[in-house]
């Protein structure tokens, strides 16, 4: 059966468009747009939210069945800060799932692979289902599966830069060795991209500055519903193999000599 | 390790020479660049850039776009205290003018911050002039106990403290330093500031690497537009920035760029900068830097604000009082400076949506950095 489900912990998703909330120009338009992708899985970052207030203006547009929560922890700077922050998140916005994001870079956003794998640890002992974002290193993937992570979310290319998979190789040596899902977050910039990291075979995409900025976001996240739809079909089809275009009779044959 | 170094190394009359020498070409490289150099903002402030401005904007619209998406950051400022002995020739609360002096209470703080609540505030920036007595670090820090449960991000625009201090208020929940060395201009720094603490050019020079050394989440610069050659004081603002942000890499940077108002019984502007540069240097802050806050206040009037939201803002306030107790407490008292747009924080946040920007009021928690809520 093509487009199978994708499950992380103990959740089945039928889509594997996950999506952000930033950078809408109103939250009235991130929840069209949200309710477009069909996404399943929608971070928030902690810093945006109220969550003492039962009217938070960008909670009160995610109160759908079908979207989970997924908070974020989006402007600590180390695994302690990143802890306590996932604890307060966790029975503010009663959901265990954690996207941990530890960048003390404000600049690039790059993720700390150091404070980022030693909060993995510990959330995971704490009951997190944990989803942390990093660079496209398979040894830190591999690492992070080891202490007990749902799922892997290594960058395509600096976030917000729209740039695609400027990390491609080591995206496919993540997917071909990892026994978690590979979710990747960050720089994808445009459908096509989402399809190209979904034929990969990366599990899922996380998209948001590419939805949230376009001309059209609810028309944006119809397409990057379609393409990830495209991607994974493709995947599961298996492609053919490209071909290589070596002259079929080359002018000094190597292996004329058998006809001999 | 400090920024004064790098800043003797390039003197004043050298840096201000160079860019007015720069030409057409050089902007139209600066332009094209991928990535741009501190020569670049050069010749992208300079006088040869003028003809550009319309091609500056589009590139600073489309950049701050990419990174900051359709938000504009709100916050306001708190007026604590208008104690001062400095003489700053160009301030209101200028030791030497008579006014009436107050510094609030906290109960004083807390009835001018439910009004900033109730307008939806949560990011607050509180300002004092310079009493070491009075308004010392003890009383910031009971500034900060005071406020922090009532708002989500604390900002602080006050007198430069040593590294100690600055370590002691950041576990209080200081979040952002503002520190504006008003100019680069070593010998008119000194005629601006004859009296007082800050009079001490070297001591403010170096206050950004005392925030940085304490580990301070943000911090603020600038310059006061119309003290000295605009275009020259900006460019130390971008060395200074760039010395920082190489040095302090785990620190987020905005700018600022007040032009100098109309104070009570004050100097008037040695050099005026319209709306036309003002523009240009917002723009050419943003194509030298796509990720640093660029911020505006109700120092400009509400066409000009209203048309730089586009342009590379990311950050406005509204409503300001410039006066302690403004907002409650002494409504009637004396402004720091006049406000030029008196336009209410709802009145601005629909501005913004009607440009197609949603008006963020929280970005940050400090549960963040570990305090509770």
């Amino acid at each position: 059966m093509l487009n199978k489900n994708l499950v992380i912990a103990d959740r089945t998703f039928s889509s594997r468009l996950f999506t952000g909330t930033g950078k809408f120009s109103s939250s009235v338009l991130m929840e069209e747009a949200l309710l477009a992708s069909g996404s399943e899985l929608v971070t928030v970052a902690l810093k945006r939210v109220d969550v003492a207030d039962a009217e938070d203006d960008i909670l009160r547009h995610l109160a759908h069945p079908q979207f989970n929560l997924l908070p974020n922890t989006s402007g600590v700077r180390t695994a302690k800060e990143a802890v306590f922050a996932a604890q307060l998140a966790r029975e503010a916005l009663e959901t265990n799932w954690l996207k941990l994001e530890i960048h003390p870079d404000p600049k690039y956003l790059l993720p700390d692979p150091i404070e980022t794998l030693k909060a993995a640890e510990e959330l995971v002992k704490l009951g997190f289902v944990v989803l942390p974002y990093i660079h496209a290193d398979p040894v830190l993937c591999k690492r992070l599966e080891e202490v007990g992570v749902a799922a892997v979310m290594p960058l395509g290319s600096p976030i917000g830069s729209n740039k695609g998979l400027l990390t491609r190789e080591f995206l496919e040596i993540i997917i071909g060795q990892s026994k978690v899902p590979v979710v990747v977050d960050a720089g994808i910039g445009a459908p096509s991209h989402a399809a190209a990291a979904l034929e990969m075979g990366a599990d899922a995409v996380l998209v948001n500055t590419a939805i949230a900025v376009a001309g059209n976001p609810v028309a944006m996240a119809t397409a990057f519903r379609m393409a990830v739809e495209a991607g994974r079909m493709a995947y599961e089809a298996r492609l053919a193999a490209p071909v290589a275009h070596a002259k079929a009779v080359a002018s000094s044959p190597l292996t004329a000599f058998l006809d001999m | 390790m400090s920024f004064q170094p790098i800043f003797e190394a390039q003197p004043w009359d050298d840096v201000k020479a160079s860019i007015y020498a720069k030409t057409a070409a050089d902007v139209e490289r600066a332009l094209a660049a991928p990535h741009r150099t501190l020569e670049d903002f050069k010749a992208l402030i300079s006088p040869a850039a003028a003809p550009y401005l319309e091609q500056m904007a589009q590139l600073s619209h489309q950049l701050t776009r990419k990174r900051f998406g359709n938000t504009v950051q709100l916050y306001a400022p708190l007026y604590l205290s208008n104690e001062c002995q400095n003489i700053c020739t160009y301030c209101g609360f200028s030791l030497d003018n008579k006014i009436a002096r107050r510094t609030l209470s906290s109960v004083e703080m807390l009835q001018e911050a439910a009004v900033l609540k109730d307008w939806g505030y949560d990011h607050v920036l509180l300002v004092t002039g310079e009493a070491n007595v009075t308004v010392g670090v003890d009383y910031l820090e009971k500034a900060l106990r005071t406020l922090r449960p009532h708002f989500a991000h604390l900002s602080m625009e006050v007198q430069p403290l040593d590294q100690a201090d600055y370590e002691r208020l950041i576990p209080e929940g200081l979040n952002t330093v503002l520190v504006y060395q008003e100019t680069y201009h070593r010998d008119d720094y000194k005629k601006h500031h004859p009296k007082g603490k800050k009079s001490n050019f070297n001591y403010r020079l170096d206050t950004p690497d005392r925030l940085g050394r304490a580990g301070i989440h943000k911090m603020g610069l600038g310059v006061l537009i119309g003290l000295e050659d605009w275009r020259t004081d900006c460019f130390y603002t971008a060395l200074h920035l760039d010395y920082l942000e190489k040095t302090y890499w785990q620190t987020k940077y905005s700018l600022s760029f007040p032009r100098l108002r109309p104070a009570e019984g004050l100097l008037q502007p040695k050099v005026e900068m319209n709306d036309r540069e003002l523009v240009q240097l917002i723009c050419a802050y943003r194509l030298l830097n796509e990720e640093v806050e660029l911020s505006i206040s109700t120092r400009e009037n509400p066409v000009f604000r209203d048309h730089v939201v586009k342009l590379g803002i990311t950050s406005i306030s509204a409503g300001s009082k410039t006066n302690p107790g403004g907002y409650a407490v002494a409504p009637e008292s004396l402004e720091q400076f006049e406000i030029s747009d008196e336009r209410s924080p709802q009145e601005i946040a629909a501005m913004l949506r009607r440009q197609g920007y949603e008006p963020v009021w929280k970005d940050w928690d400090a549960t963040l950095v570990g305090l509770a809520r």
